[in-house]
């Protein structure tokens, strides 16, 4: 065996097999700590054997039975050094020989248990993309822009809380499980809009959902995050990795598509769940023409069509099509999807079916009267109704949207439709000094800057279509 | 597993008769299913003394040791298998109180 065909099988074992070893361990040794720990080593096993002695013929047990090894050793080890009573019960629980893998799937606990409402949600992030994902702690910390050492605070504080206050390792009971897996699409869909639309230092707003394939999905209580105050406490406002500079981070997009597959596979019927797999893929297929080889962000009605990946898109209409088909009203998430399915449904930017989107708005609206839902309506409603209709609909999100670059984007494209270009100049002003992404900070600089050109008047006199639509890239 | 489930108020001042009666129904309940450890209610925060005698001569001063908007009015210690029991619980007592509440895990406890 070559040394790149085995390191090709731990990639892939590490990929398929990291959260089922973790919750594995997890559950036999009812620690988060022995588990990461133990599991950590394992691969590292993995690593430096397979090479030399093949990859064994079941690479999910071999990691299991090598990891829970390590573990009794390491929980040997630490209870001889400190007398920890608590480490030596590990060890008495149970017998030590009973084979891990066969207690099932527990990946479920897992993801319910680093995704507990009790902790903080930057805490459920970082647990969710180290224990479940099995990102390392330096890419975790590279794309939230901290210290590796600050991330990993953060975590063994979540895990200190977890053990201390008895957060259980189980899935919830059916009443609570809506809420619990609301919570846990909350933190996928973050780690997706981190990945997908990244902010740059200092931005404390447009956090959650604010930036992301569709703003509208901010969940109420988060809407004061959308506003000028830097309150919230932001993952990574300070550090400097180079992160920072890379308007995509592609690494976190795969790992939320991954982890919401791997929650989907575990709750099939779960309709919001297929909703935000669905919303993800996409989106993610747009990926290749969100942004110009300049580095500047392409909005959806200038991409490239041809770009967006065929693969991805029929994935997604194809969930899309079955949670229509289950006739059950849709989430958030479910509607969400079905909005990009629609406009990536458009061979053109003019053939999109924008009454659809507006009654898809009208639903979301009910669910979530949220101004960033009504603010990406009116988007629509200009294409149905004209700029002018459009800019009296998000007159009165002014006061709730000061701090949102995104209503000052949206409102300087209608301004700019409208020829009214010293207020349209203002607006993108406000716009850029609030964005947060440098491929946006590009886009609205250039669009200001056609504000001053010839060029910019025979721009406006073309169809408007698509132009407006920055915050759908 | 013990918490204590502290109850924070803001101003509201006494618990009204409406909500007694429903914190007796909450504290019942606790004792019927085998949560109740002890609970108690506070008078109001400008009815407070400290003292330190950390260094053996007690200095005392009036009022509670910090000024906050948000202070303790009562509490509930309670027994429940784990957090997502303890929470439960609180949200009861939450209701029943109409006040907000805080869960917090004991290191020890010594009581009955």
């Amino acid at each position: 065996m070559s040394g790149n065909e085995a390191q090709a099988a731990v990639t892939e074992a590490h990929r398929e097999e990291w959260a089922r070893v973790v919750s594995a361990l997890a559950r036999r040794f009812g620690s988060l700590d022995v588990a990461e720990e133990a599991a950590a080593e394992a691969f590292a096993a993995a690593v430096a054997r397979w090479p030399a002695d093949g990859v064994p013929p079941n690479p999910g047990a071999w990691l299991t039975t090598t990891a829970k090894r390590k573990a009794l050793d390491w929980i040997r080890r630490e209870s001889k050094r400190g007398g920890k009573q608590q480490l030596a019960q590990m060890l008495s629980d149970g017998d030590p020989s009973e084979p891990v893998e066969l207690i099932g799937d527990e990946r479920l606990r897992l993801i319910f248990t680093c995704c507990h409402p009790a902790l903080a949600l930057e805490a459920r992030v970082a647990l969710a993309l180290r224990l479940v994902a099995g990102l390392t702690m330096a890419e975790i910390a590279h794309a939230f822009l901290v210290q590796e050492s600050t991330m990993g605070q953060r975590i063994t504080r979540a895990k200190a809380k977890i053990r201390v206050a008895r957060i259980p390792y189980r899935t919830p009971a059916a009443e609570d499980l809506p809420r619990r897996v609301s919570g846990v699409l909350e933190v996928l869909f973050l780690v997706f809009n981190e990945g997908y639309l990244a902010t740059g230092p200092g931005q404390a707003q447009h956090r959650l959902g604010a930036t992301g394939p569709q703003a509208g999905v901010a969940p109420k209580r988060d809407a004061r995050r959308i506003g000028p105050a830097q309150s919230q406490p932001r993952p990574g406002s300070r550090a400097g990795a180079r992160a920072r500079n890379d308007p995509i981070r592609p690494g976190l997009t795969a790992a939320a598509i991954r982890l919401t597959r791997l929650v989907r596979s575990l709750m099939p019927e779960d309709g919001e769940v297929a909703g935000l797999l669905a919303l993800m893929l996409l989106t993610e297929a747009r990926r290749a023409a969100r942004v110009a080889p300049n580095g500047e962000l392409v909005p959806l009605g200038e991409q490239d069509r041809r770009a967006w990946d065929a693969a991805l898109l029929a994935e997604g209409h194809q969930l899309v099509r079955e949670r229509l088909a289950a006739g059950v009203a849709p989430g958030r998430y479910q509607i969400l999807a079905a909005i990009n399915a629609v406009h990536t449904s458009a061979p053109q930017p003019n053939e999109t079916a924008w009454r659809k989107i507006v009654a898809l708005y009208d639903q979301l609206l009910r669910l979530d009267p949220s101004p960033i839902v009504a603010l990406n309506r009116a988007v629509a409603v200009a294409e149905l109704e004209g700029p002018e209709v459009a800019l009296a609909a998000i007159a009165p999100l002014q006061d709730a949207l000061a701090g949102y670059h995104l209503y000052h984007a949206t409102r300087a494209e209608l301004l700019r439709r409208l020829g009214r270009n010293q207020q349209a100049r203002a607006a993108y002003d406000r716009a850029i000094a609030l964005a947060g992404n440098i491929a946006e900070t590009a886009y609205l600089t250039r669009r200001r800057g056609q504000l001053l050109t010839p060029a910019a008047v025979s721009q406006q006199s073309q169809p408007p279509h698509g132009e407006h639509h920055v915050h759908v890239p | 597993m013990k918490y204590l489930v502290s109850v924070i108020d803001q101003n509201t001042g006494l618990a009204t008769p409406a909500e007694m009666a429903a914190i007796d129904v909450f504290n019942d309940r606790l004792l019927a299913e085998g949560h109740w450890v002890c609970a108690g209610g506070l008078e109001a925060p400008h009815t407070a003394t400290v003292i330190d005698n950390r260094r053996g001569e007690a200095i005392v001063t009036d009022g509670p040791y910090v000024e906050t908007k948000e202070y303790l009015a009562g509490f509930w210690v309670i027994e429940a298998a784990d957090l997502d029991v303890a929470l439960k619980l609180a949200a009861e007592g939450s209701k029943s109180c109409n006040r907000k509440v805080e869960v917090r895990p004991f290191l020890g406890f010594v009581g009955k």
